[in-house]
């Protein structure tokens, strides 16, 4: 009988990883298909009508945001030495490197302000002063990407600061990994996101 | 697997009953039985609110120039005038009967309740992965409720674009004459979203991480299988549609144009990327219906369930081939022939797999030993109603008919065979199957019975001749169909519909009366009334918080029914030892 045969014998249950982990993967996923409908909009959008586009560095500050982007892929690496200092239990490690990786990202969110503020105010396109969400296709696609993506940066920097405060009480250890892990899974996201929206809105 | 286990005893010790304030046990739960049950009042209530707006369109249609809409004082003078529904209404109407019975009524009920409370009852776990997050998954409903609902008494009613928000209709407030409710509406909808993706993240966790040990994949009751399925669905389809909500919202308040043609947008990108989660999310809505259907036919014939890898594969194959369909919904919209037709033969594809499913239910079935209890019918009836619907559905697949059938009372009849016949009569058998695990109480058959025999008249009194008006002309959304040639001569028939739908209405409330009466007077269920194997029915109705006092292990497949080799009863248990239950078996 087929449940004779596998009857008696007890297998091991689930992944051999923790539920946390398994949970932020399964989320990732929702948030890969947030950014891929946008996206998936921009190039649709882009392509049906390219001649509303700016040529790249005609309106967007391509230097600074370069910069910018450099600083978001420093915080990724922050995160990695953060996530091997609590492995080792290193509590120096863990308290420099939460730290530093909080002040990268609000130093992104910083310069992304300043940025809006720029194009807002000061920058013209089309004939008309400022660049707002309203200047049209090229205005509206990239508020509403670059500005859901900081919102995700921000909501990462408020996880990254309160795990701070937990690592000034010795909350981290070796024996407790795991929230600096799936933080910094989601962190990496982010950064990969990044990484996509800065090369398809600012270069090319 | 040690430490595993022994985290799972520790949680098993955290989980002993302590005192809780009643905020904290009944309304801020985390308890996932608690908020299943959060989510099924919720949901019957709108399910209440989607039949009364369905009960107003209805009225219209039959008489749209009789006026005098009974109790029709009671409504603003910007709905109902001196007793005749406003156009603007009807308009709202539409959009909300269908917004609510989708959104705030099916899907909710299918998943809020039944993924929350059967998951970690069928898995044999504690509770949910997250259950802080489960919690919160409801609380994000109840925004969503309160905007829908605001959002009717607000300067221009509420959204008037039809459920699908078609562009630009919905992007410019000064075509329907809609502006605030349709941005609420838009605002639930991301409600919507934020709940059901943080619900699907439990639902899948749980089952991939948190299975008693011994329930492996292939041990997993159909019911799980499906809700995990439409859980991955959910995760996939709705951050989608919250990326084009908001970008509609942006279209609405903020100036941007990604939908509006003179601002350079695209309508069509609307229809895609609403239909890429569209279409997903009518598989949301069917697949769970499937789960239980399955259990409630394989439990009510006494028989384990024809071909269990198939239903699984057929689920897995529906659930990949939805993501590749969304275009059959918009051969009329102008995109390319060719891309026409790759879209109607992935749709012709899932005939398939239904097909499959279908033949298995009767197969389960065949020669079994029928218990036609009142979960059993709503089970046969959905059998029945989904075939008509699935066949239906095939007319509309193929571009040549649909173009002559599109937007018709012929797609109406269509979704309510497979959403009402289809995922609510399974619904309803749910309710009756799972109640006396949920409240410890029987609710009672011969209301049930009768409710069921009302039900699947008057449903197809309702919604069969609906293929016919369709197919006679009559549009999907008319305010008043009498002033159109080729409409003349439907007039009975659209009276006869709405006098059954009046019927159909009311017998909701027998179920109504039923639901409250038995948890005060139903017959006391004991653990597990149908006799059934999984695991749910292994532990105390209703079960304590925590659900085990130790942590089940399976030895069993989900359906062992009228098992050869057990004597003395007609069903094994999913836990129950080899060599406890039988020799012949335990010699293994």
């Amino acid at each position: 009988m087929a449940h004779a045969a596998t009857a008696g014998r007890v297998p091991e249950r689930g992944l051999d990883v923790y539920t946390q982990k398994v949970g932020m993967w399964v989320f990732l996923c929702s948030e890969v298909m947030f950014f891929a409908g946008l996206i998936g909009s921009y190039v649709v959008l882009r392509f049906g009508a390219a001649d509303t586009w700016a040529e790249p560095g005609d309106v967007l500050n391509v230097p600074v945001t370069a910069f910018n982007t450099f600083l978001l892929i420093c915080s990724s690496v922050t995160m990695v030495k953060a996530f091997a200092a609590a492995q080792e239990g290193d509590q120096r490690g863990i308290k420099l490197y939460l730290l530093l990786t909080t002040l990268l990202g609000a130093t992104f969110l910083g310069v992304q302000v300043y940025e809006y503020i720029e194009l807002v105010l000061h920058k013209s396109w089309q004939g008309s002063h400022g660049f707002t969400p309203a200047a049209g296709l090229y205005g509206a696609t990239f508020f509403t990407m670059t500005g859901f993506h900081g919102f995700h940066v921000l909501l990462g920097v408020i996880c990254l600061a309160w795990a701070t405060i937990r690592a000034w009480r010795g909350h981290w250890g070796a024996d407790n990994t795991h929230g600096i892990e799936v933080l910094g899974l989601y962190w990496h996201f982010v950064d990969l996101v990044w990484i996509i929206l800065f090369t398809i809105v600012y270069l090319i | 697997m040690a430490t595993i286990v022994a985290e799972a005893t520790g949680q098993a010790i955290l989980h002993e009953e302590h005192e809780q304030s009643f905020l904290r046990k009944y309304i801020f739960s985390t308890d996932h039985k608690v908020i299943a049950i959060q989510f099924l009042i919720y949901t019957l209530f709108f399910l209440m609110i989607g039949g009364l707006l369905a009960m107003l369109m209805r009225y219209q249609i039959a008489w749209p120039a009789r006026g005098e809409l009974p109790l029709g004082g009671i409504f603003p003078e910007s709905m109902v005038a001196s007793g005749y529904i406003l156009p603007e209404f009807y308009n709202a109407l539409v959009t909300m009967h269908g917004s609510v019975m989708v959104f705030l009524a099916i899907m909710p009920m299918l998943v809020g309740v039944w993924a929350n409370y059967l998951i970690p009852l069928q898995l044999g776990t504690h509770d949910m992965a997250f259950p802080r997050l489960n919690m919160l998954s409801f609380w994000a409903m109840v925004p969503a409720g309160i905007l829908t609902l605001a959002s009717f008494f607000v300067v221009g009613g509420a959204a008037g674009a039809g459920w699908t928000l078609y562009a630009p209709l919905s992007a410019r407030p000064d075509l329907t004459g809609v502006g605030l409710g349709q941005i609420m509406w838009l605002a639930a909808l991301v409600f919507i979203g934020l709940s059901s993706i943080l619900g699907s993240v439990n639902y899948i966790t749980t089952t991939i991480n948190m299975r008693a040990p011994g329930m492996t994949w292939m041990r997993m009751p159909l019911t799980i299988w499906s809700l995990f399925i439409t859980a991955i669905l959910a995760l996939l389809a709705m951050p989608v549609l919250s990326a084009a909500g908001i970008m509609l919202i942006f279209d609405q308040t903020i100036g941007t144009s990604f939908f509006l043609p003179e601002g350079g947008g695209q309508p069509l990108l609307w229809q895609h990327l609403f239909w890429f989660f569209g279409h997903p999310e009518v598989y949301i809505l069917i697949l769970p219906a499937m789960g239980f259907t399955s259990e409630i036919l394989s439990v009510g014939s006494r028989k384990p369930v024809f071909g269990y890898k198939a239903m699984v594969l057929a689920l897995v194959s529906i659930a990949f081939l939805g993501f590749i369909v969304w275009g059959h919904h918009m051969f009329q919209s102008g995109m390319n022939p060719m891309l026409g037709l790759t879209f109607t033969v992935s749709t012709l594809f899932i005939a398939v797999p239904s097909a499959i499913k279908t033949f298995n239910w009767m197969g389960t079935m065949w020669r079994g030993n029928l218990q036609l209890h009142s979960a059993m019918l709503f089970a046969i009836g959905f059998v029945a109603m989904f075939a008509i619907g699935g066949l239906s559905g095939v007319f509309m697949a193929s571009t040549p008919v649909d173009i002559y059938i599109h937007d018709t009372y012929f797609i109406v009849a269509h979704i309510h065979y497979v959403l009402f016949g289809g995922s609510l009569f399974a619904l309803f058998g749910a309710i009756y199957f799972w109640y006396p695990k949920m409240f410890g109480r029987m609710m009672d058959e011969t209301m049930g019975k009768i409710h069921f025999w009302l039900t699947f008249i008057l449903f197809n009194v309702v919604f069969f001749p609906m293929h016919g008006v369709g197919m006679v002309g009559m549009m999907r959304r008319i305010y008043d169909s009498t002033g159109y040639a080729h409409l003349q001569g439907i007039e009975d028939t659209n009276a006869l519909i709405s006098w059954a739908a009046f019927g159909l209405f009311a017998s909701g409330f027998l179920f109504a009366f039923n639901f409250f009466w038995s948890l005060k007077k139903g017959r006391k269920a004991e653990a597990n009334p149908w006799n059934a194997t999984t695991l749910e029915w292994q532990t105390p109705s209703p079960p304590k918080h925590g659900n085990w006092e130790e942590i089940p292990v399976v030895y069993h497949g989900p359906h062992e029914y009228s098992h050869p080799d057990v004597e003395d009863k007609d069903w094994l248990a999913q836990n129950e030892r080899p060599d406890v239950v039988s020799p012949a078996a335990g010699s293994h």
